[in-house]
């Protein structure tokens, strides 16, 4: 079993955290789907791999991303996100496994399911010398089952919904980087789709057109879509998303909730207190792991502790307790936990 | 009845006594309308490209061109030996301007303008990444590779029609019109001439479009548009180029470009059939090879581009 599969027992130990109310993502810690119930499941993938003259590019991964989600797909340039994403708009053939999207194998049943995929991959791309609308045009023409007679009306409300209205008979060759990147965004939104698929997208984007596009995928999520949104962005990932992969070398790392993934790092307790000899000594006789002491503070590995009883077994003996906390590690440390690439800060 | 029955009523009764009337011509209008409008779509990028309208303007301004030099350098060359097929003929008759222009065009310009659109067909839209974005709407590849063809198809004919009418209009303007004497020596009558015109456009079409299809296979392997231009027009000087070296004789019926110039087979009275016929048989077994092959190579190809 790969570690990403291990189900998570430690959100029973965090306190003061309310549970997450979206009724559509699987209870944390539940018992794993079946491979073969993928009925709630958006995308569910099983030892996807792709093998590119002899390099291994996506090792063999095993996606499954619930309906309604909005899911997270990260890892460092390079780590494969990108080659996946194309292995599920049936762009590229994988070397083994298999994929469902939406519940219909890919890519056999691309014709079936990819207009309900809305799809934004390695960027945008149209023909510099039409306009937006005329873009948008174009791709609509493309879609088998898109009706021309509904076509102006659609095309106008995509690139109203991306704020492209004005712009909409401007040549993209004018176009900004953000216009650009929102005009691709507008092309997902040609038809209601059940699920976005958005590679990288605010890839090059100042902080207000990053802020444009979040606000986008959050009002797409709303409508119920499933989102997946790659990113080498933690922060991004961070406030828009429910749920994560991690990509780390072609092998999906983790996948969970973003509770889980925050979860996943060993949860210390710190204890500040006047007495950080007895306080540590409490802490040791309870079991914990790793108990240190700087100056008048204590920390230790919670492990299966929960802080409560921690709290109570340290006034018991008689430490005083100035403050207690239970630090999380940041996304940012996980995610470098997880990938493990990159300098080492420490060293 | 309330009112909104009353309003879905006509709406519902003419829906069911359309499914009930023409079932079959529905389904027949609703797997042919998609494909129109993407071809309608293709059409309106290939001819309405700057770069493309550019080479247009190049094959229309030929004629022009050609014309021109014939009429004011007329009273000396006249019955000169030399120059290609039809140069002797154009001063005594306008029409013979668009048989000379596309005899002319045909050696260069021509094949160099269905390079261009064929080569770019596939590999244009892989390198512009617009390809990657095709496909996951989803356009089917088989779909999208017959319109590509279709339209590369579309601008052989355009480019070949245009040629003829641009040189007609210019050959009635500077010179006489009158009925048409074929190379046999029998005269028909003009419209009867311009109607073998029409049929030599349509040959020429035919044999561009078939090195359109060379064109769009190459298109499939590559995602650099100019190399793919670049390749179908070695191969076509490499075959003019061996149709000319007399001990590779054997080879030459089979060479994409020998019966190119075939079409005067339909300047004859009768026309002469057996060579029409070859080439036209030439055409459509390399169409149908490079097609199958762009076909093989396109709906399995990784689409990484």
């Amino acid at each position: 079993m790969s570690p990403a599969a291990r189900p998570d027992t430690r959100d029973e130990v965090s306190f003061g955290r309310v549970a997450d109310g979206d009724e559509r993502l699987p209870a944390p810690g539940a018992p794993r789907r079946p491979q073969s119930d993928t009925a709630g499941l958006a995308i569910a993938t099983s030892g996807l791999a792709k093998r590119f003259r002899g390099q291994m590019a996506v090792a063999g991964i095993d996606l499954a991303v619930p309906r309604g989600s909005v899911y997270g797909f990260l890892g460092p340039n390079g780590s494969g996100k990108t080659t996946t994403i194309r292995m599920l708009l049936g762009l590229i053939q994988p070397t083994s496994g298999s994929q469902r999207l939406l519940g219909v194998a890919m890519p056999e049943g691309a014709n079936t399911v990819l207009p309900s995929v809305g799809s934004l991959v390695e960027g945008p791309a149209f023909y510099p010398q039409l306009s937006g609308q005329a873009n948008l045009a174009r791709l609509d023409a493309a879609d088998r089952v898109a009706s021309p007679r509904t076509a102006q009306a659609r095309i106008g409300h995509a690139l109203n919904r991306v704020g492209l209205l004005t712009a909409a008979g401007k040549r993209y060759r004018a176009y900004s980087l953000g216009m650009k990147q929102r005009l691709a965004i507008a092309a997902g939104l040609l038809q209601p789709r059940e699920l976005m698929i958005l590679d990288e997208p605010t890839n090059g984007l100042d902080p207000q057109g990053t802020r444009e596009v979040r606000a986008l995928i959050r009002e797409i999520a709303a409508d119920g879509t499933t989102v997946f949104v790659s990113s080498h962005l933690l922060a991004e990932v961070e406030q828009i998303c429910s749920h994560v992969g991690v990509m780390r070398a072609g092998e999906l790392v983790f996948q969970g909730t973003l509770d889980e993934m925050r979860g996943r790092g060993t949860t210390r307790i710190l204890v500040r207190t006047g007495e950080p000899a007895l306080a540590s000594q409490v802490l040791a006789r309870l079991g914990l792991a790793d108990v240190m002491v700087a100056g008048r503070e204590v920390t230790a590995q919670l492990g299966e502790q929960a802080p409560e009883t921690v709290c109570a077994e340290l006034v018991h003996a008689g430490v005083p307790v100035a403050g207690l906390d239970t630090p999380r590690a940041s996304l940012e440390d996980l995610f470098v936990e997880l990938t493990g690439e990159g300098f080492d800060v420490n060293g | 009845m309330s009112t909104a029955d009353i309003a879905s009523q006509p709406q519902g009764g003419e829906a069911g006594r359309a499914a009930s009337d023409r079932p079959g011509r529905r389904a027949g209008l609703a797997s042919v309308g998609p494909w129109l409008r993407l071809l309608r779509s293709e059409l309106g990028l290939v001819f309405l490209r700057r770069r493309n309208l550019a080479l247009l303007a190049v094959l229309a301004a030929i004629p022009v061109i050609l014309g021109i030099v014939l009429r004011v350098s007329s009273p000396q060359t006249g019955a000169g030996g030399g120059g290609p097929a039809f140069l002797g003929q154009v001063t005594g008759n306008g029409v013979f301007l668009a048989f000379l222009a596309l005899v002319v065009e045909l050696t260069l310009i021509l094949p160099l303008a269905v390079a261009v659109v064929a080569g770019d067909s596939i590999a244009g839209e892989a390198g512009r990444g617009t390809l990657r974005y095709l496909l996951a709407v989803p356009a089917g590849r088989t779909r999208l590779l017959g319109i590509k063809f279709a339209a590369v198809v579309a601008f052989c004919l355009g480019a070949c029609l245009l040629v003829a009418a641009v040189a007609v209009a210019v050959g009635a303007i500077l010179f006489p019109v009158r009925p048409v004497t074929l190379l046999s020596g029998a005269t028909i009558p003009l419209a009867a001439g311009l109607l073998r015109l029409l049929f030599v456009a349509g040959y020429i079409a035919a044999a561009m479009a078939a090195l359109g299809a060379v064109g769009v296979a190459i298109s499939t392997f590559t995602e650099h548009a100019i190399g793919a231009i670049a390749a179908v027009l070695v191969i076509a000087v490499a075959s003019e180029v061996t149709d000319n070296v007399s001990q590779l004789a054997a080879v030459h019926p089979y060479l994409p470009t020998h019966w190119w110039l075939s079409f005067d087979a339909l300047l004859r009275s009768p026309v002469a059939w057996p060579d029409l016929a070859h080439g036209l048989l030439s055409f459509g077994v390399y169409a149908v090879i490079f097609c199958s092959v762009g076909w093989a190579r396109f709906t399995t190809a990784d689409v990484t581009s």
